[in-house]
């Protein structure tokens, strides 16, 4: 009688264990996991633009040396630096689709001021064969480069978390285990944001 | 029963056929996206673009595989006929991460894409090796020793030129211990979850079977011998690439990816 009452609560336990591990493989545990996931791919975009931000001053004093009568343009890099800083930038920035679209228009702007700052520099020959500006140069080009592959990984994995929140299974998951998660903002193709500006010598 | 389960099942035929219908036409009408045709890796020397003699290119794959035995780094050069509409850089990252190259733990990979009718080339490095070869480095390293001779025409020596200076840049580098340090890991993959789901499963199916037939008395065979999986089925991806075998044959990636590290140039 004892022993088919132990017997009876190890069943108990074990179907539990079972019911758990069976739960995790039809799905459940994909909302979360996407989500994880989805915030990783941010953070290494997060991480790649700041790495442009902490590029620039270099930059800017690099070709301030041999290029001083460009303030203006360096001037316009400088300043959309600082607004691109000034924008907190968190993991809560991806629900919230006023934040985001300041991000992004932010790192927009940036993008273009640079742009224009290495189009000036094909005026300065001098600068061009500078081995400080070609190693920065080099650089900020694979940091553009980096960007791309961030922002195309984190597409791709807010989509897979966004359909996974919107079809069905996953949608009534959410709806009953993880009401708190929400559908993540993605970047949208604005005019020139997505592309590198092109640095060429 | 029997009956009614085949008609059931007749029912349920057509449906099954609307709805395969269904998945072929989503996966007709999303083909043109995904539709990016890399060349298979074939040896650590891909020539689709055929600018290398085979002796050229035994030769580049017999130092790339002596490389890789002394430190594991995959170093692999490709060279395509078409960069198929999109950037070198695209190209090679999508290209790297196809290949998968270098070690799924270190990551250490380098790809020398050359896409001679573009007259594009790129050096992406792997997410391991970044630190080691550095943008800098790989824009140095096409402008000063590839893009010369590519400009003369002279592929064979770019590439050559081109692989030895990686070569000496992380070997130099190799031996300060410093860079094991910075190693990016990946997080575990999927195979993993569906080893470990599949061990435990296994486990808790076997203490239950021995807890019914233990208490009966009755020991039957069936809960045992039939249910021996061998473990080492699932874990092929980990032992993926070859070490004693002759070059080209057998050669895969490891396992690692790529942040977009590196740089590109034309010629």
């Amino acid at each position: 009688m004892k022993a088919s009452l132990l017997r009876n609560r190890i069943r108990i336990a074990l179907t539990g264990m079972a019911l758990a591990v069976g739960l995790s493989a039809c799905g459940i545990n994909n909302v979360p996991t996407l989500e994880e996931q989805a915030k990783a791919a941010w953070s290494e975009v997060q991480n790649q633009y700041q790495r442009r931000t902490d590029l620039i001053p270099n930059l800017v004093e690099t070709v301030k040396g041999f290029a001083q009568q460009e303030r203006e343009v360096l001037i316009q890099v400088t300043e959309a630096r600082a607004r691109a800083t000034q924008v907190q930038v968190d993991a809560s920035t991806v629900n919230d689709p006023e934040k985001f679209r300041q991000f992004q228009e932010a790192q927009g702007q940036l993008s273009g001021a640079l742009g224009r700052l290495l189009a000036t520099v094909e005026r300065y020959p001098e600068l061009k064969s500078n081995a400080n500006f070609l190693a920065l140069q080099s650089q900020l080009e694979g940091t553009e480069n980096r960007i791309a592959v961030a922002r195309r990984d984190y597409i791709a994995s807010v989509q897979a978390y966004n359909t996974e929140l919107r079809t069905i299974p996953g949608r009534w998951i959410a709806a009953v285990v993880y009401p708190d998660a929400k559908p993540m903002e993605t970047f949208t193709a604005t005019a020139g944001s997505d592309k590198p500006p092109a640095v060429k010598f | 029963m029997v009956m009614a389960w085949n008609k059931g099942a007749a029912v349920a035929q057509p449906r099954l056929t609307w709805g395969f219908l269904a998945l072929l036409a989503a996966s007709l009408f999303f083909t043109p996206v995904l539709a990016q045709t890399f060349p298979a890796l074939t040896g650590r020397v891909v020539d689709q673009a055929n600018i290398l003699k085979p002796e050229e290119r035994a030769a580049l794959d017999a130092k790339l595989k002596a490389y890789e035995d002394k430190t594991s780094d995959q170093v692999v050069v490709a060279t395509v006929s078409s960069l198929e509409g999109t950037s070198v850089e695209d190209y090679a990252n999508r290209l790297f991460r196809a290949w998968q190259l270098g070690q799924k733990k270190n990551n250490n990979g380098v790809l020398l894409l050359v896409a001679p009718n573009d007259r594009k080339l790129r050096i992406e490095v792997g997410y391991g090796l970044e630190g080691a070869l550095t943008d800098a480095l790989s824009k140095v390293i096409i402008t000063t020793a590839i893009a010369p001779q590519f400009q003369k025409g002279n592929f064979v020596g770019g590439i050559d030129a081109g692989v030895d200076a990686i070569l000496s840049i992380l070997t130099g580098d190799a031996e300060q211990w410093q860079r094991k340090a910075e190693v990016r890991e990946d997080p575990s993959s999927n195979m993993d979850a569906v080893i470990t789901f599949l061990i435990i499963a296994f486990v808790i199916f076997q203490v239950y079977r021995g807890l019914r037939g233990g208490g009966s008395g009755v020991r039957s065979q069936r809960g045992s011998s039939p249910w021996i999986i061998s473990t080492g089925s699932g874990s092929g991806r980990s032992s993926g690439w070859s070490s004693g075998r002759s070059s080209g044959g057998g050669f895969s990636g490891g396992g690692g990816s790529s942040g977009g590290g590196g740089a590109s140039g034309s010629w």
